[in-house]
């Protein structure tokens, strides 16, 4: 027996093999391990970490039946309050949620409940195990915007309810950020995403690809013209920001979105896709998230030396500390406490470089993290032919511009009631990165579970 | 699946496709674009809506195959299926929010270069439609490159002008507006859609003679929903996304420049060597659109 203290390790692809393919970076627990993982849970009467999970999962509940060897059984625990449980076990941060809460961590580390949770969806998906159904259709009509986890979750939750639910999506594949932009080596397309998309169609729900509300059609027509009852916007945080600097017009700089979208939507990774991608020899991606790490990794992939540039330090680093740590591991050099001050092109307009400043770190800012000053005189320049922009993302204004009566704040973010996910319009739901701005998966979707409940709601009291 | 109901040849290097995607139809305007996708594998690749029946649910499509992706578009026939369709993209012409009678009032000018023709065509007819009378020249390499001059005789008065004089009026389409300018001709809007270099110089003659100028830019796509930034341009000096600010713009505040040199970031082997075995000779570089000079 291993030491009850620690987390039993989870096996991962060798880093040097690894930051030379684009298969999945941590191989997850067989039945033995999770099994033995399982028996670390003390099954707490007051479970803290069930208050740390966005969306409620019976925590020692679905781990008692993981200890058990009943995987089918854990299964239905989870899935009753989850619909993507391979991809939270995946990306939640854990670490921050309900791990974070687990009387585990007190002394010693947590018990692993993402990597059980991921067990035990995989292994439902390996032995076709799909979520329960609900029988009784009601007949009333629901238009979900978005197919990010905010509207797969509430498109569920209601499909369960028995409600009729359309999902309507821009792009030509479901899915939102987890098929756009967190790559194939964190979070298989294939296998993973578009199998829990499928369990979520399975509950009945529809999905219309192609559909930009507010332009192939307005909220406002979806309800007067085409019968849906209550419409729930879970349109997301998509548009990229950039630094204003000169040369971001420059060949060679893309944003992390568009460099993530053409390599994971349009795969253009591998050679049987049409869609082109540039495969850089230097690589410096600007900025210190969970998206920069992304990009930085798939850059580092494609074959090049890739340059992760932070104005702030390692501890300040907004990503998670596992997609840090793996990031070193592969190879991905860190240069900290360095800001670019202009991109360098060449004749062609193509990159050649850019020039940073040495920043340290002053006071608190109103976020409490030390705000970095430049250290006059400390210019320096890195070499590149790409770089990439990692700045952050804010919401579309294609819906709030084209919906008459849904009251959007200062960051272009929809307003709506944390509770029930309602807006300033009658009938009209919202959640999710629309209007947190861009946070977490499980964010949003506990957003889209308040959501489809104020949905509920909403219908019922109509009759 | 969205199903061409019609493809045909127009001229030896352009093709049109009328293509059943009803909530397209529906909402489109003159100015706006889509977004078509093959199959799994393919590019997604933006094309301007040429021509929309609302009751058919039809969109019309013109393209001229430039690369690997175009090519592979012109083999579809019809009874054949695009797996995606997207749209309608960007924004609408301005004309078409404007006053009517403000707008007969006033004299415009559609410039047309080359597949540039096809775009031109919904605005002038939307126009016609509403009763407005407008101009049109359409610039062709040669003869054998002019395609929809019977649809536009219909809708406007127009003047049609070759690069080898092979027909009609001689000389590109600056030299034809000149001509028209020199023969007391007043304009007080210019459109001017074709290759990038077409506009830039459509452009900078409008700006000597005072016409205001709008130009349809078509920079290198991904998304089409302002997603990920790679069609921005620099307008006046401010970064703007083609596909959500545009794709119709003020070309006098835009920098063609840059944005020619943006739009070669992916041009492969065999978009260039297709535009040099079309163009031969006559293809003298520098125009940006095909990287023919690299
Ligand atoms: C590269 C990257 C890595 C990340 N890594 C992590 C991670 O490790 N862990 C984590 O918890 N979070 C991570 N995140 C954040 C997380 O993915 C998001 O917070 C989450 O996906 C938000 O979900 P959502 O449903 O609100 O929106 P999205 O996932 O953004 O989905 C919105 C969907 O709506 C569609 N849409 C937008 N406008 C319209 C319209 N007008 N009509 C129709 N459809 C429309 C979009 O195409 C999209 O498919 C990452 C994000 C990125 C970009
Ligand atoms: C808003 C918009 C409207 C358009 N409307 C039309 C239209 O009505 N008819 C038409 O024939 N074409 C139109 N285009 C251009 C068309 O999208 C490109 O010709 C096509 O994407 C090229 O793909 P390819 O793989 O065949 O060529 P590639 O081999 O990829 O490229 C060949 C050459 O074309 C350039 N190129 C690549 N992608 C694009 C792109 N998206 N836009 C412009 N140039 C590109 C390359 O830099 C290269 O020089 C439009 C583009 C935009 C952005
Ligand atoms: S969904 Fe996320 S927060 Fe909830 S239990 Fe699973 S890993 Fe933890
Ligand atoms: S807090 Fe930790 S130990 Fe307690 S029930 Fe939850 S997972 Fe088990
Ligand atoms: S094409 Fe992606 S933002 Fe315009």
């Amino acid at each position: 027996m291993s030491d009850v203290l620690k987390k039993v390790p989870v096996r991962e692809q060798d880093p040097k093999v690894r930051a030379t393919n684009f298969d999945e970076v941590c191989y997850g627990y067989n039945k033995e391990e999770a099994m033995e993982e399982a028996s670390r849970c003390i099954h707490c009467k007051n479970a803290k970490c069930i208050q740390g999970c966005p969306v409620g999962i019976n925590i020692p509940e679905f781990i008692g039946k993981v200890k058990e060897g009943d995987f089918e059984e854990a299964y239905n625990i989870i899935s009753q309050s989850s619909a993507l449980p391979a991809v939270c076990g995946r990306v939640c941060p854990q670490e921050s949620q309900c791990e974070g809460k687990c009387i585990r961590g007190i002394k010693g580390e947590p018990v692993s409940i993402g990597k059980l949770e991921r067990f035990v969806a995989d292994w439902a998906r390996e032995n076709d195990i799909k979520p329960k159904t609900c029988a009784m259709r009601n007949g009333h009509k629901i238009a979900v915007i978005g197919s990010g986890p905010a509207g797969l979750t509430c498109a569920g939750d209601l499909a369960r309810l028995g409600y009729d639910v359309t999902i309507f999506e821009a792009l030509h594949k479901a899915g939102g950020v987890l098929v756009y932009g967190i790559p194939e080596f964190r979070l298989p397309k294939d296998e993973v995403v578009e199998k829990e998309v499928e369990n979520v169609k399975s509950l009945g729900v529809k999905i219309e690809t192609n559909v930009i509300i507010g332009k192939s059609v307005t909220i406002d027509e979806l309800i007067e013209e085409e019968g849906y009852e209550a419409v729930f916007i879970g349109s997301g945080a998509g548009l990229p920001m950039f630094m204003g600097i000169p040369g971001e017009q420059a060949n060679g700089v893309f944003s992390a979105n568009e460099y993530l979208t053409r390599n994971n939507l349009m795969k253009a990774f591998r050679d049987d896709y049409d869609t082109p991608i540039a495969h850089g020899k230097k690589v410096v991606v600007v900025g210190g998230g969970n998206v920069a790490m992304d990009a930085a990794r798939t850059a580092l992939r494609l074959g090049a030396e890739t340059h992760i540039v932070y104005r702030r330090s390692e501890k300040e680093l907004p990503a998670r500390v596992e997609e840090v740590h793996h990031a070193k591991e592969e190879g991905i050099i860190f240069d900290l406490l360095t800001n670019p001050v202009k991109i360098l092109v060449d004749e062609d307009e193509n990159v050649k470089g850019v020039r940073c400043i040495r920043m340290e770190l002053g006071e608190p800012d109103s976020s409490g993290r030390r705000r970095p000053v430049a250290i006059p005189g400390s210019e320096f320049e890195i070499e590149a032919d790409t770089v990439i922009m990692s700045l952050g993302t804010s919401p579309n204004p294609l819906i709030s511009s084209t919906t008459k009566g849904l009251d959007i704040n200062k960051w272009k973010c929809i307003v709506a009631d944390e509770d029930n996910g309602q807006t300033s319009k009658e009938g009209v739901f919202a959640g999710g990165d629309a209007v947190t701005g861009a946070a977490t998966v499980i964010l949003a979707m506990g957003a889209g579970k308040a959501a489809a409940k104020g949905i509920d709601e909403y219908i019922k009291s109509k009759q | 699946m969205y199903k061409i109901l019609n493809a045909e040849k127009l001229t030896f290097n352009i093709y049109r496709m009328v293509v059943h995607a009803p909530r397209i139809a529906k909402h489109c305007e003159p100015g706006q674009f889509l977004i078509v996708k093959m199959n799994e594998e393919g590019e997604r690749i933006p094309l301007t809506i040429c021509d929309y029946d609302r009751e058919a649910g039809t969109v019309t499509i013109v393209f001229q195959p430039i690369g690997y992706s175009t090519m592979e578009m012109a083999k579809l026939q019809t009874g054949d299926s695009f797996m995606d369709v997207v749209g309608p993209l960007g924004k609408p012409s301005e004309f078409v929010s404007e006053d009517i009678e403000e707008l007969k009032k006033k004299k415009i000018l559609f410039v047309a270069g080359g597949v540039g023709t096809a775009p031109v065509y919904p605005q002038v007819k939307w126009l016609h439609d509403h009763g407005v009378q407008a101009d049109a020249i359409i610039g062709a390499k040669s003869k054998d490159y002019v395609i929809l001059e019977e649809d536009f005789k219909k809708v406007c008065n127009l003047y049609v002008t070759t690069d080898d004089g092979s027909y009609q009026r001689k000389g590109m389409v600056t030299k034809c507006l000149e001509d028209l300018a020199a023969e007391g001709k007043k304009y007080d809007i210019c459109v001017a859609i074709g290759p990038m270099i077409m506009m830039k110089f459509v452009c900078k003659l409008t700006k000597e003679l005072g016409i205001p100028t709008i130009v349809s830019m078509n920079p290198i796509m991904v998304d089409g929903t302002g997603m990920c930034g790679a069609c921005r341009l620099t307008v006046g000096g401010e970064v703007k996304f083609a596909c959500v600010d545009g794709p119709e713009f003020d070309g006098h505040l835009v920098d063609f420049d840059q944005a020619m040199k943006r739009q070669k970031m992916y041009a492969t082997e065999e978009g260039r060597a297709k535009l040099k075995a079309e163009e031969g000779d006559t293809h003298h570089g520098g125009c940006g659109y095909c990287g023919g000079d690299k």
